[in-house]
């Protein structure tokens, strides 16, 4: 189940047919959008921080969210998992509208997240959080938490499939350990596993790859295609566009909160707008993609 | 660092207890200060009422009657009890005891120490009862109550920068930022009555501040200086150690309700229960202005100082590379760091600032109200009020909070009884928060 | 010079109060602080108020509504329930810190009104009310002056130190069985971090009002037991800083655990009650002159002290005297 190499290519180009015929330009239309965004406009003072008219992201394939800093990635996450207000716009998720739905309700739905800070929680055992995932406990109800018959048996599906996940993000020695114990990779792949205990639709991964030590990236990146081959939809912000043109099937570009640009990341690349927000308008060269122009913050 | 810790927080005990029993400049005696509140709650003495004076045994000590500030003292031998008797026919026309039976008071005067007595007298403006039965809404009343009020802003607008600086530059809810109110009346009261002899028995003979009390503006100026020195001294042996352990921002403010409470009781033990006054200017008599408005000289003046200080405050964050480097690391401590700044010579300046602002705004509270050592407590929610208004962290956001809270104290008057003004202020305050809760200047954060 | 002291005096009175009647009022105060800080990060520094919540409610449905004593109890928390409830709407969906800021001022607000003249006629002002406790000590069926070891305690005092600490340990347990069930593992995932407890499906502000209102409820529960044991209901009585010593409390036994309200509790009386009556003895018999510290002021010393605890406690040993330092070490803020 997890490949932990990269031989991404075959399994990309077969996705990669879904988006045959997929005009490559913002906004296109696609064969079957999960989630659907229309004129969603977020401004800080009088700073727009994200203005986008259209745009669908495709079911079951990795889509990137790529743009120079402060092109607005964040906050457009931000709202579109509802952790953040739209001034003005919808998001569709699954055909229904979400915007203003409490995140917690988002969840439940099957659009679960995860952070650009890792937010593994420390003073929990590892296998805590994992268990902390499961959607609609029965002994999360004050009432029925005071008596434990009417839990234990849900309590005990719920940590076997746990520990299975566990097994599966090679954690498993990790179980009983505080999370705060964790390295930063370790960290980013149990926030991944948690959010799979939720039986999610989408998984909306802020940066999956920032800080983890390369000899991890390599088994981080695994995990996400897997996500991909279960059905799972995966929206993901990167800077690393070794990552980009590794694992994603879709790329949509930001700059100053609008979408620029979208299609496969081969074409990418050669696209003038987005070479022209990456460099500014003066640069006139192709764009090579390397972490040297565009990694970090 | 923990034991330089430790170390700091005796050498603050030791002083503590060391001050606690002021060596008197002055010998032991009973005092009465008889004022009258009109309306509006403001005060004026009440000049030439009779007292006569006995001890526990009912022997004669003195008599005589009270000076232009309302203010009858006599030296007594010796600690002891004394009790005080009032003679209503001396009263000045119009003015009533208030409880006409209570024409006696005994009180209790500790060795070195004055006994105050309390005898309340009304000028049956308000029924000689609750002063919320004087109500209606009149144009001169609300001219008053908002004079009032942005007096109490101004005060505690200076006051509540500095908690609002130290949150913005530190990320720490101070609730210990009161008790340096508390600090700067104490201190100034402390040096308008006693000087440095009060601490040091033998600089008795030595000329003012350290034989005897000054007069109050040189005292307000030592506490402002004290202050600073205060919160520098807070800063350096307390929080910026913490700072450097990586003590957790709860945690520090947890340490902070713990050194409130210290500071507290320290000035309870230290000065007593009492009310406190200053010696000089304490009971001025109000002019009228436009027809519409009282104040005393010494309202006009603390009013308009205020102002002033905060110019100069508004001035030197607007235009001077510190005032800048302040607002820099206020809104972006990283940033700010990599640029160069020296984050903790900014942050040990801004508790030093958020010290004297603080201290300065004691004293002027303890002259325009009569205070006691709960005095930093009973600022705590007010300033916390302004502060939170305003938008915690901003500069500006202080004052703008300070006023309103200072106005909307006094207006409320208008519509509740005086004894819960505070509660409304509060009240308000949550309201606030609902609609609003980044505050009134606050900037709305991102998340993520 | 020591040995002139009466120390069997000092020891009699520490250890009666250490677990007495005040200790039983503070271990469930601090029950129900160590539910909203402790398990789940909610920073109440009005706690104070629940207790004259539930306190006033008590009295309130006695005197005003001649409501049975048993069920007044009842009343009481429902007090204290619907000031969680008031507290909890406008502040849960905001910063931390702004709890802080209003907790402590609606149990400003709540002390003000009691005392105002304007609710004289239910609250009985600044004197409180006090015809009401008659149906508690008629049902007491303890008589007679208790003495047992160190412990000596008055009828009223010995029902309270039973039923009480009884009161304590069940309600120990209840917390014990929630905070192991999934519901308290959710306050907890709350604590450490909001945002990522609401991306795995919680709904945080129900959960935090939850335990805002089962930890208020509790701490009435608290102000029910102190107003039987004052037999009286006071405004002044419940001043902000009493709840300051709830938290030094909660603190010395150390947060988040079950029983560490209890131990913190009767540690925290052992301390106040210990260094009062040994100072008191120091200066009666004179070893410390009346010049440095007179008979009537020893007990604001304690407060000195106990202000001191609270910030040496926070900065060195923020696990309580019994914790786990390791477990306090993670945190990665």
């Amino acid at each position: 189940m997890t490949d932990s190499a990269p031989d991404g290519g075959t399994a990309v180009a077969t996705k990669s047919s879904i988006f045959d015929g997929v005009p490559e330009e913002p906004g296109s239309a696609k064969p079957d959008s999960i989630l659907t965004v229309d004129n969603l406009r977020r401004s800080f003072g009088g700073l727009v921080a994200v203005d986008v008219d259209h745009l669908e992201i495709q079911r079951g394939v990795i889509t990137a969210l790529i743009g120079p800093n402060g092109a607005g990635k964040t906050t457009f996450f931000n709202l579109l998992t509802t952790f953040d207000r739209p001034d003005s716009g919808t998001v569709l998720f699954d055909g229904e509208e979400v915007t203003g739905t409490p995140p917690h309700k988002l969840a439940n739905k099957g659009m679960v997240r995860t952070f650009q800070l890792t937010k593994a929680l420390s003073k929990l055992t590892t296998i805590e959080n994992m268990k902390l995932g499961a959607g609609h406990q029965r002994g999360e109800s004050i009432w029925r938490g005071l008596i434990p018959p009417l839990w234990k048996s849900q309590e005990a599906e719920i940590e076997a499939r746990a520990e299975a996940l566990l097994e599966r993000f090679q954690l498993a020695h990790m179980r009983d350990e505080f999370a705060g114990t964790m390295s930063g990779g370790q960290r980013k792949l149990l926030e991944m596993a948690r959010a799979l205990m939720t039986d999610p639709k989408v998984v909306m991964l802020d940066e999956p790859m920032a800080g983890v030590n390369p000899a991890l990236t390599q088994s981080l990146l695994g995990h996400v295609k897997s996500l991909r081959d279960e059905g799972i939809s995966v929206v993901f912000v990167e800077h690393d566009m070794d990552v980009v043109r590794d694992i994603s099937d879709w790329v949509v570009v930001m700059a100053e909160g609008q979408v620029i640009a979208e299609g496969p990341h081969s074409s990418i690349g050669s696209n003038q707008r987005v070479i022209d927000a990456y460099l500014g308008t003066h640069h006139d060269s192709a764009l090579d993609f390397t972490e040297d122009l565009l990694g970090g913050e | 660092m923990k034991n330089r810790l430790v170390v700091s927080l005796l050498l603050v005990l030791a002083g503590i207890l060391l001050l606690a029993h002021p060596v008197a400049a002055e010998g032991e005696a009973v005092q009465v200060r008889l004022q009258v509140r009109d309306a509006a709650g403001e005060r004026t003495p009440v000049v030439g009422a009779a007292f006569s004076v006995v001890d526990a045994a009912g022997a004669d000590i003195g008599s005589g009657a009270t000076d232009d500030e309302g203010v009858f003292r006599l030296e007594v031998p010796g600690a002891g009890d004394y009790t005080l008797t009032i003679d209503p026919a001396t009263l000045p026309e119009g003015i009533v005891l208030a409880n006409t039976e209570a024409t006696s008071v005994t009180v209790t005067v500790n060795p070195g120490g004055t006994g105050n007595a309390i005898f309340a007298v009304s000028d049956g403006s308000d029924g000689g009862a609750s002063l919320s039965a004087e109500s209606g809404i009149t144009g001169r009343r609300i001219a008053q109550l908002t004079v009032d009020g942005i007096k109490l802003g101004l005060f505690l607008g200076m006051a509540a920068i500095g908690l609002s600086l130290i949150f913005g530059t530190t990320g720490l809810v101070n609730f210990a930022h009161s008790e340096m109110i508390a600090f700067g009346f104490f201190a100034a009261y402390f040096f308008n009555f006693y000087g440095l002899a009060g601490v040091f028995g033998f600089m008795a003979e030595w000329p003012a501040p350290f034989g005897d009390g000054v007069n109050l503006i040189i005292a307000a100026g030592i506490a402002v200086v004290l202050g600073a020195g205060f919160g520098w001294l807070l800063d350096a042996v307390l929080f910026s150690p913490l700072r450097r352990m990586g003590v957790s921002l709860i945690a520090q403010l947890v340490v902070t309700i713990g050194l409130s409470v210290f500071l507290r009781y320290g000035f309870l033990l230290v000065f007593g229960g009492n009310q406190r006054f200053f010696r000089d200017y304490t009971a001025q008599r109000g002019r009228t202005y436009l027809g519409l408005v009282d104040l005393t000289n010494k309202d006009l003046l603390t009013m308009v100082i205020s102002i002033v200080v905060l110019v100069i405050v508004g001035l030197v964050l607007a235009g001077t590379r510190i005032g800048k480097a302040m607002r820099a690391v206020s809104d972006n401590r990283d940033l700010a760091e990599s640029s160069g700044i020296d984050v903790e010579r900014v942050i040990r300046l801004v508790w030093v600032a958020g010290g004297a602002l603080a201290a300065l705004g004691g004293v002027f509270l303890g002259l325009s109200e009569t205070v006691n050592w709960l005095l930093g407590f009973r600022m705590l929610l007010l300033i916390f009020a302004g502060v939170t208004l305003g938008g915690l962290g901003t500069t500006y956001g202080a004052l703008v909070g300070g006023l309103l809270v200072g106005m909307g104290i006094q207006l409320s008057t208008l519509f509740i009884p005086i004894e819960l003004k505070n509660a409304g202020a509060l009240a308000v305050l949550i309201g606030v928060l609902l609609f609003r809760p980044q505050g009134i200047l606050g900037r709305a954060e991102r998340i993520g | 010079m020591m040995f002139a002291l009466d120390m069997g005096r000092v020891m009699q009175e520490t250890m009666t109060q250490a677990f007495g009647p005040q200790a039983v009022v503070f271990a469930m105060a601090a029950i129900g602080l160590n539910i909203h800080f402790g398990y789940t990060g909610l920073l109440n520094f009005g706690h104070i108020g629940f207790l004259a919540a539930g306190a006033y409610g008590t009295a309130i449905a006695i005197t005003s509504w001649s409501i049975n004593p048993l069920l007044s109890i009842g009343v009481g928390i429902i007090f204290a329930l619907i000031l969680a409830l008031m507290l909890g709407v406008p502040t849960l969906r905001l910063r931390a810190d702004y709890l802080a800021i209003v907790t402590i001022a609606a149990a400003e607000i709540l002390r003000l009104l009691a005392r105002s003249t304007a609710l004289r006629g239910v609250t009985r002002g600044a004197e409180g009310l006090n015809e009401w406790a008659g149906g508690f000590q008629n049902a007491n069926p303890f008589t007679g002056i208790f003495e047992f070891g160190p412990f000596r305690y008055l009828p009223m005092q010995m029902a309270i130190v039973v039923f009480g600490w009884l009161a304590v340990i069940i309600v120990s347990i209840l917390v014990w069985l929630l905070m192991r069930s999934p519901w308290g593992r959710v306050l907890k995932a709350i604590r450490e971090d909001e945002d990522a407890a609401r991306a795995l499906g919680k709904n945080a502000y129900w959960f935090k009002m939850q335990a805002l209102m089962l930890g208020g409820a509790v701490a009435g529960f608290a102000g029910f037991i102190q107003a039987v044991d004052k037999a009286t209901v006071q405004p002044d009585t419940f001043v902000p800083p009493i709840t300051f010593f709830f938290w030094t409390a909660l603190i010395l036994g150390g947060a988040a655990r079950v029983f560490s309200p209890v131990v913190g509790a009767i540690l925290f009386w052992f301390i106040i009650v210990f260094s009062e009556s040994f100072l008191s003895e120091l200066v009666a018999d004179g070893t410390i002159p009346d010049s440095i510290l007179a008979s009537t002021e020893v007990s604001n010393v304690r407060f000195l002290i106990m202000g001191i605890l609270l910030m040496t406690l926070m900065v060195f040993r923020p696990q309580g005297i019994f914790g786990d330092r390791e477990e306090m070490a993670l945190d990665d803020r």
